[in-house]
């Protein structure tokens, strides 16, 4: 295949120098270095690219960059796949793979195609009428229909094998665009010193003075771009981002940029991320985005070849590429004269159609001029050629412009239509900007701005060379003045370009005679003329709604073509002005952005810090199985051989039971809290008493929330007078901080407390069992460990190797147990020492399946009881809410529906079988053949195999369940689909009395 | 992203705080005779402004304070913060 479609020019920015391969649809063509996929493929003759969304008719190019609502691409295989990449802002890399979407067998015969045949029973709302009924369809038929033709690009399935960072920036002045507007206050801002960041989204600076026909000073526009890009180069307090969109603007002058940083680098190093998305923080941002044109409505307008004149205008200009031989410009305003000198410079002579009566502007006299006519008063009526345009109907227009008067057909192989311009106001209607309408241009421009944003250049409206220049080299002045103390204005230079004369309101031609072909608004998502209008035939009004029940502007383009046109069109035949009909809402992205770009480096590995205990590598050299406790990694249980789960588990915890187990508890929370205040702060914040608790001694502590529920427990202990040492749940540990602070800074910041976390700071090991006395009096001689040397709840300081151990007698297993904690460095020396010396005593580890057993066992609650619904009553810790003092909550368990006897509470259930595990979860019924809707009494909190009985045991929290003991109920889970008929026990189920913890 | 001015630490993201609710709330004193109903007021009950808003933020991932922001809850913008014993400004 050849570039039988370049120019014989060279003023471009392609390499020809630089032949690069590619594949698209299988075929393997060439195109240049600094092409896109697009201008390269345009460059083979190539238009038909896709098929569109709803009634797969064949669509080509529309545009050159971010406003392409057609030629939507499936790039690269395997993991590399990507769906929906616009062709236009593909840049060509060697070796690049590209495919049609939305058409099957081939783009060239599409079997979806039948739905255009059929499209008198797709119209606008279709889907909204038409698969509401039988509501039975909706999954086995509709759904899946809906799902297979309305699918564009296929989402790959296999893990995004790419690189992509984060990088956060601070600037005193963001400019969005370097068109001459942008390049004008970016240079303006870094001369008067402010810091400056100018982001393109397109591989060259320049905007559109690299295709206007403009001088600024004695330079060309072209020559003045690349002289004040150097110039800002050359600043330390510039930063010049090009391939780089801002597609966001957020609260508080945050805005998100994605800079695609190596697809158009051919063999990117390992490293070198594929995109880097840029949250940059800005003192002001300046929008200078331009304007997108806008299409015109006529029949079939949507053929491949049918392109916007811009577009056609830069493929010759920077790309040197023609998008036909045959070319019909066809416009309603001035600006697309330029587009037919481009061809004539070719040697190309196209066809001018043109709605205006007449117009006197100069690009029109040159072109006339060159003994070009122009066929005023006129419009297309409808185009022909299957899968590319071969001819165009012209009708010449009635003095209303309602109807066409006389139709001829001419051939051609494109046509390049201008409808007028519109700002892209994207970035400043998401900054919250309220837009007011132009009358002047027919278009939107910002008005009151809500965050320090300022649209200059097209964007704003000023459609003039000369005016974007002022407002850039003005608005880049004043807003750096705003950061620097310079005062070092720049002056705008002279400029020279063509005048314009004025656009005519006209953006949807008549239908032919005797004919309705399509005239479509939003390529994308395929929306008519006619689909708008029978919106508003059926009442629709609202211009969300009309957006809504059409879908136009709701594709992934957001409707940068097709907005206006809509807008307009409903005004129209509603006879309002378009700011009564106003406007939809932009909302970020302005262009789509990768999921992997928004991830960034957080994933696997790094998708959440991983906390580790200071013994974790024993756990690993010994077999452990981890499992995520919030950020750490904790020991599930350490596996035997070939032992499963539930015999290490069973295993494990048996040993505790008969000698001695030991468990890593570095992750419980642990906060050091000291003042003279401190008794009288945890006296608040626990619901027993604390003003009493002598030196050396713990004590188990609940705490609520103000709304009664609990919130946490865990034991605190007194160091000195005014020194407690406090633990929390893992799970909590972070959120009873926050909670201490809150009481002490915001509601009683009389109190001289001060807290501090030292969860990091200590090593935490139980060791727990009968033999652990026996254990620890063998490691630490100089400790009494007697009952009465070291009391159930005391606390008892002492060293070893010169290591200093604080040893306190707690227990969560029910046995006799003791806790040794050390600095965090000494962890793993302490956890080996004691298992060395554990040895004789039969020592094993236990991980955290095993702790729960046996705390199940005894019927001690932890997270899965204290679920945030609970107060103490229903978990039975009524013993531990003083009736002496106020505390947080306490007011909250007095309210009427607290102090009903009959609320869930705690209690044990065995399974009558004696054998099936009850799933957490399950329902307690009391009638398993009862009719539903069935009563729920309650729900399995927590479940275990019971150790000490051979059974399984599970924790549930009851109606009423203090009168439930004794009682035959059922635990059924529906999900599972099993109903076991269970006994009620207490849910202390080992050791009632507690005399293993006090032995 | 909501930019913060901590009155400790000076201007950071929001993403290093997190939100505390209203400021203008008291809690009861402790040991006082109070009805159920303004108990439940103080517990659950909150006003929901569109406009200018006292609200306390909390600077989680940095020097752990709880401060007082005025806000606007349709704009986001922030017209003042301050310590927890100073008043607002604007
Ligand atoms: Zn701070």
């Amino acid at each position: 295949m050849s570039n039988n479609f370049r120019t014989t020019n060279s003023n471009g920015l392609i390499n020809k120098d630089k032949k690069i391969n590619f594949t698209f649809n299988g075929t393997i063509y060439h195109g240049y270095e600094g092409d896109t996929l697009a201008s390269a493929l345009i460059a083979n003759g190539v238009h038909l690219v896709g098929r569109s969304f709803k009634y797969h008719r064949p669509r080509g190019f529309l545009g050159v960059g971010v406003e392409e609502p057609n030629a939507m691409v499936q790039l690269h295989d395997g993991n590399k796949s990507e769906p929906n990449i616009i062709a236009t802002e593909v840049e060509l890399v060697e070796g690049l793979k590209a495919k049609s979407q939305n058409c099957w067998p081939s783009v060239q015969f599409d079997i979806g195609e039948i739905n255009n045949v059929l499209n008198r029973f797709f119209p606008a709302g279709f889907y909204y009428k038409t698969f509401m009924w039988p509501k039975s369809f909706w999954m086995k038929i509709y759904e899946p229909f809906i799902r297979k033709a309305a699918g564009m690009g296929k989402a790959p399935l296999l893990p995004d094998p790419d690189r992509y960072e984060h990088n956060y920036e601070h600037c005193d002045v963001l400019v969005v665009g370097s068109g001459p507007s942008g390049l004008a206050s970016a240079l303006a801002a870094a001369k008067n010193g402010a810091r400056v960041i100018l982001a393109e989204d397109k591989p060259n600076f320049g905007g559109s003075l690299l295709t206007d026909e403009v001088t600024i000073g004695n330079m060309s526009g072209k020559e003045w771009a690349s002289d004040t890009i150097s110039q800002l180069k050359s600043m330390p307090n510039v930063i010049l981002k090009k391939r780089s969109q801002v597609f966001g603007y957020y609260d508080h002058n945050m805005t998100v940029m994605i800079e695609r940083v190596s697809d158009h680098i051919e063999n990117p190093s390992k490293y070198t991320p594929r995109q880097r998305l840029h949250y940059i923080r800005a003192g002001e941002v300046i929008v200078s985005t331009g304007s997108i044109e806008r299409p015109i409505s006529f029949g079939n307008n949507d053929r491949p070849g049918i392109v916007l004149a811009s577009a056609a205008k830069e493929y010759m200009k920077v790309y040197e590429t023609l998008v036909g031989k045959k070319p019909i410009i066809f416009t309603n305003n001035d600006t697309a004269y330029s587009t037919a000198l481009e061809f004539i410079k070719n040697d190309i002579e196209p066809i001018i159609v043109d709605t205006r009566d007449s117009s006197n502007g100069e690009l029109v006299k040159e072109v006339q001029q060159k003994g070009i006519s122009i066929k005023f008063n006129s419009g297309i009526a409808d185009t022909k050629g299957h899968l590319k345009i071969n001819s165009a109907i012209i009708g010449k227009l009635d003095s209303s412009k309602e109807s066409f008067i006389s139709e001829e057909t001419v051939e051609c192989d494109c046509i390049c239509m201008s409808g007028g311009w519109t700002p892209t106001v994207h970035l400043s209607s998401q900054a919250g900007n309220k837009l007011k309408f132009n009358d002047d241009i027919d278009a939107f421009v910002p008005d009151k701005k809500r965050q320090k944003e300022t649209a200059i250049g097209a964007a704003n409206g000023s459609f003039t060379l000369n005016q974007s220049l002022a407002e850039g080299f003005q608005v880049g002045f004043d807003l750096s003045n705003k950061f620097t103390d310079q005062n070092n204005p720049t002056n705008s230079p002279n400029s020279n370009e063509p005048s314009y004369e004025k656009h005519e309101k006209l953006w949807c031609m008549p239908l032919p005679s005797g004919k309705k072909p399509k005239r479509f608004i939003d390529f994308q998502n395929d929306v008519a003329v006619s689909d708008v209008e029978l919106a508003i035939r059926e009442g629709f009004r609202s211009i969300e709604h009309v957006k809504r029940y059409t879908t136009l502007g709701m594709a992934g383009d957001q409707g940068k073509t097709s907005n206006l046109n809509g807008l307009q069109y409903v005004s129209k035949i509603e006879k309002k002005i378009v700011p009564e009909v106003g406007h939809t809402t932009f909302r970020p992205p302005y262009t789509p952005v990768t999921i992997g770009a928004i991830v960034g480096r957080e994933v696997g590995n790094h998708y959440l810090p991983t906390r580790k205990s200071p013994i974790h590598t024993w756990h690993e050299e010994n077999n452990a199985v981890f499992v995520a406790a919030g950020l750490w990694q904790r020991p599930r249980y350490y596996p035997r051989g070939s032992e499963d789960m539930n015999s290490a588990v069973n295993r494990e915890a048996a040993n505790v039971r008969k000698n001695v187990g030991i468990c890593d508890v570095t992750t419980l929370g642990k906060i050091d809290i000291k003042g003279p205040d401190a008794p009288e702060f945890l006296n608040r914040v626990y619901t027993n008493a604390w003003l009493k608790l002598p030196i050396g001694k713990a004590r188990y502590g609940v705490m609520l929330r103000e709304d009664g529920m609990v919130f946490d427990d865990g034991t605190t202990s007194r160091l000195s007078e005014n020194h407690f040492h406090m633990t929390t749940t893992t799970a909590q540990a972070a959120n009873v901080l926050s909670h201490l602070e809150y009481y002490l800074q915001v509601v009683w910041p009389d109190l001289d407390v001060n807290v501090l976390s030292t969860t990091e700071q200590w090593s935490g090991i139980a060791v727990a069992g009968p033999k652990s006395r026996d254990l620890l009096s063998k490691l630490f001689p100089d400790v009494d460990m007697s009952n009465e040397g070291l009391p159930f709840m005391g606390l008892v300081d002492s060293s070893i190797d010169g290591i200093k151990a604080r040893i306190y007698r707690i227990s969560f297993s029910g046995e006799l147990a003791y806790e040794v904690n050390v600095e965090s460095n000494y962890g793993l020396y302490m956890w080996k020492k004691i298992m060395e010396v554990g040895q004789s005593f039969d020592i094993q580890p236990y991980g955290t399946e095993a702790l729960s057993t046996l705390r199940i066992e005894m019927g001690h609650v932890a997270g899965a009881e204290l679920d945030g619904r609970t107060i103490p009553f229903d978990v039975g810790l009524n013993s531990m809410v003083s009736q002496k003092k106020d505390f947080i909550g306490k007011r909250s368990l007095s309210k009427d529906a607290f102090t009903e006897s009959d609320r869930q509470t705690i209690v044990g259930l065995v399974p009558l079988d004696k054998k099936t595990k009850i799933p957490e979860g399950s329902h307690i019924i009391e009638d398993n053949s009862a009719v539903a809707p069935i009563p729920k009494l309650g729900h399995v909190s927590s479940s275990c195999w019971s150790v000490e009985y051979n059974n399984p045991f599970s924790i549930a929290i009851i109606k009423d369940g203090k009168n439930k003991i004794g009682k035959n109920l059922y635990a059924v889970s529906p999900l599972k689909d099993i109903s076991i008929p269970v006994e009620v026990v207490s849910s202390h189920y080992v050791d009632p009395e507690g005399s293993r913890v006090r032995s | 992203m909501l930019e913060i001015k901590c009155p400790y630490c000076g201007k950071r993201s929001q993403n290093e705080f997190s939100y505390g609710g209203d400021a203008t709330i008291k809690r009861p004193q402790l040991g006082e005779e109070i009805s159920t109903e303004d108990w439940d007021n103080f517990v659950y009950y909150r006003d929901n402004p569109r406009g200018k808003h006292s609200e306390l933020w909390h600077h989680v991932s940095g020097c752990r304070q709880w401060f007082k922001v005025s806000r606007d809850t349709a704009t986001h913008e922030i017209f003042d913060t301050c310590k927890m014993n100073e008043d607002f400004n604007v």
